[in-house]
């Protein structure tokens, strides 16, 4: 626990540091939620009936900013394998477990503050929202940043230098938020494309974070929550797994 | 017990052998140096008893445990100098130590009370509230140094832990390591002879991943080359009692090698009168260059 305690504030301290990297990172979902819900204001997606799309979009790129965050948490554990820093973290007597959890809750807890970033500004857009179902909205996002942080985390074990992780956001983050009905329904997807988005956690995860925001939702709640619980268990022991694994040169 | 036990160990990386069925035992409070060229299989071997490489073939011990089994176990017990930095940058000096001391379960007090003297030694108190990215080279290995030593750990790691110092910070490193010497054991590889010389109870020397050479820096040392001038009746009387030892002998001269050269010459002068004698000192140095020619 002590050691979890402290590699979370290590990591936290240095995103606080790097304020830069924080306002950086947020350019592309800031632009995103102010041009598309500007852009489609007025645009009529039958399986939205009444509901304005500002609302439908921005429960959406808030899970994104989730996404992307917490996927991208990996990249600190590449950086610190390239900087050094990961062998003085993996040869101390907390465990490697205790290591992974500790980066994957850092890694929820800047995404979920990023998410709380956005979240205001789309307040401020005139975001329509439940506000006694925000304990769940919140809920959703930490769920979805445990599943996606995880698998960055898991992902960096494999990963020698911060290369290759563009891969990783062309062939995995991309298609993820957008087959994850983040931007439109998935039942406008094509069927075939439509089964795939059910696979996908993120699918999930925005579901929920819309049915507790807006009330509006494309899969029962109850089956959101479950799939996002239980990725994000899935993922966690993944993670841990691999960082038991992993070798540091 | 031991504090080090390597058994046959081998390292490949692809189908490259870092490492090639090396074995030794590092006695507990004992300081063991490993010396060896660029590239020859030093940090390797340290990298695998620190748990941080598995062993391809062979198996390891550190403080009784097994690295690969009980890796955990052995990391409770080690503190670690790398070879190359592994600071956190964005931290300050003291931040760095806080850290590392955190991570190791120190509690406030002793945390405060150690982190003053580790900063102390490397002498860096007076920036240690500067972030650790503004620091010379010189000065980051310090607070690595600084920072393997904060824990106070059964077993030390040092990777070239003097590279890059002072000649002042340099002797303050070495004189805190001699402090340690009993109490603590510590595994050292090093380019400096004069460090492994003067620090190391025994050296064990490494070329392309296999062992050369291991024994205490004396015993390794060639012998020394003494040239003796007398009368030929002296000469005669050094020839009986030393005969052994002669390698060649001219008119009014002989040339020995002796092993211990201050033990020798007061037996020298018992026996016979020296005109005029020369002695050519060997030195760790030349036996090492000769072992990984
Ligand atoms: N991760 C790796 N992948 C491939 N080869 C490696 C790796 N690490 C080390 N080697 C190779 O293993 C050999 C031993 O390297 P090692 O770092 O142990 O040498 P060393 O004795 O510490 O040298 P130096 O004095 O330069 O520090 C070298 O030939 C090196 O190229
Ligand atoms: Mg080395």
């Amino acid at each position: 626990m002590r050691g979890l305690y402290v590699i979370w504030l290590r990591d936290v301290k240095r995103f606080v540091r790097a304020r830069s990297r924080l306002i950086g990172s947020l350019g592309m979902p800031i632009f995103f939620m102010i041009f598309f819900s500007l852009g489609f204001r007025r645009a009529n997606i039958p399986s939205l009936e009444s509901l304005n799309y500002i609302d439908f979009l921005i429960p959406g790129i808030v899970s994104m900013v989730v996404l992307f965050t917490g996927t991208f948490s990996g990249v600190s554990v590449v950086w610190d394998r390239q900087f050094g820093f990961l062998r003085e973290i993996m040869v101390s007597p907390v465990s490697r477990t205790t290591i992974a959890l500790g980066r994957i809750f850092s890694g929820a807890t800047t995404a979920i503050f990023q998410a709380t970033v956005m979240f205001l500004l789309g307040i401020a857009l005139g975001f329509n929202f439940r506000i006694q179902m925000l304990p769940f909205f919140f809920l959703s996002l930490f769920l979805t940043a445990l599943v996606f942080t995880g698998i960055g985390i898991a992902i960096s074990t494999k990963m020698k230098d911060i290369h290759g992780f563009q891969i990783v956001v062309n062939f995995f983050v991309f298609p993820v938020f957008l087959l994850s009905g983040a931007l439109f329904p998935i039942s406008e997807l094509p069927e075939i494309l439509r089964s795939i988005s059910k696979l996908n956690p993120l699918t999930y995860g925005v579901d929920a974070a819309r049915w507790a925001s807006i009330g509006f939702c494309e899969i029962d709640p109850l089956v959101d929550f479950s799939v996002l619980i239980l990725c994000s268990v899935l993922t966690t022991f993944l993670a841990s797994y691999l960082f038991n694994k992993t070798e540091v040169e | 017990m031991k504090a080090v036990v390597v058994e046959n160990l081998v390292k490949d990386f692809g189908n490259f052998r870092a490492i090639d069925c090396v074995s030794f035992e590092v006695e507990e409070g004992e300081v063991f140096g490993i010396l060896g060229p660029n590239g020859a299989g030093k940090t390797t071997t340290i990298k695998i008893l620190i748990t941080l490489l598995k062993p391809t073939k062979g198996r390891a011990f550190v403080a009784g445990y097994d690295v690969l089994k009980s890796a955990s176990d052995v990391r409770k017990n080690i503190g670690v100098v790398f070879q190359e930095t592994t600071l956190e940058l964005e931290f300050t000096a003291r931040e760095n130590l806080d850290f590392h001391a955190r991570l190791y379960g120190m509690s406030k007090a002793e945390r405060e009370k150690r982190i003053e003297e580790m900063l102390n030694l490397v002498e860096l108190e007076s920036f240690s509230d500067k972030l650790v990215k503004t620091f010379s080279g010189g000065m980051k290995r310090r607070l690595e140094i600084a920072r393997g030593f904060l824990h106070n750990p059964k077993i030390l790691f040092l990777d070239e832990p003097t590279l890059g110092l002072d000649a002042k910070t340099r002797r303050k490193i070495w004189k805190y390591i001699e402090e340690l010497k009993g109490s603590s054991t510590i595994v050292l590889t090093t380019h400096y002879i004069e460090e492994a010389e003067k620090l190391c109870d025994r050296i064990v020397v490494m070329n392309k991943g296999k062992i050369v050479a291991m024994d205490s820096p004396k015993n390794l040392k060639a012998e020394d080359r003494v040239v003796i001038y007398s009368s030929k009746e002296d000469l005669d009387l050094i020839k009986k009692n030393f005969g052994s030892l002669i390698v060649s002998e001219d008119d009014g001269k002989v040339e020995l090698l002796v092993k211990d050269v201050e033990s020798f010459i007061p037996k020298l002068f018992e026996v016979a009168k020296v005109k005029e004698m020369s002695i050519k000192r060997s030195t760790l140095e030349d036996a090492y260059i000769k072992m990984v020619e």
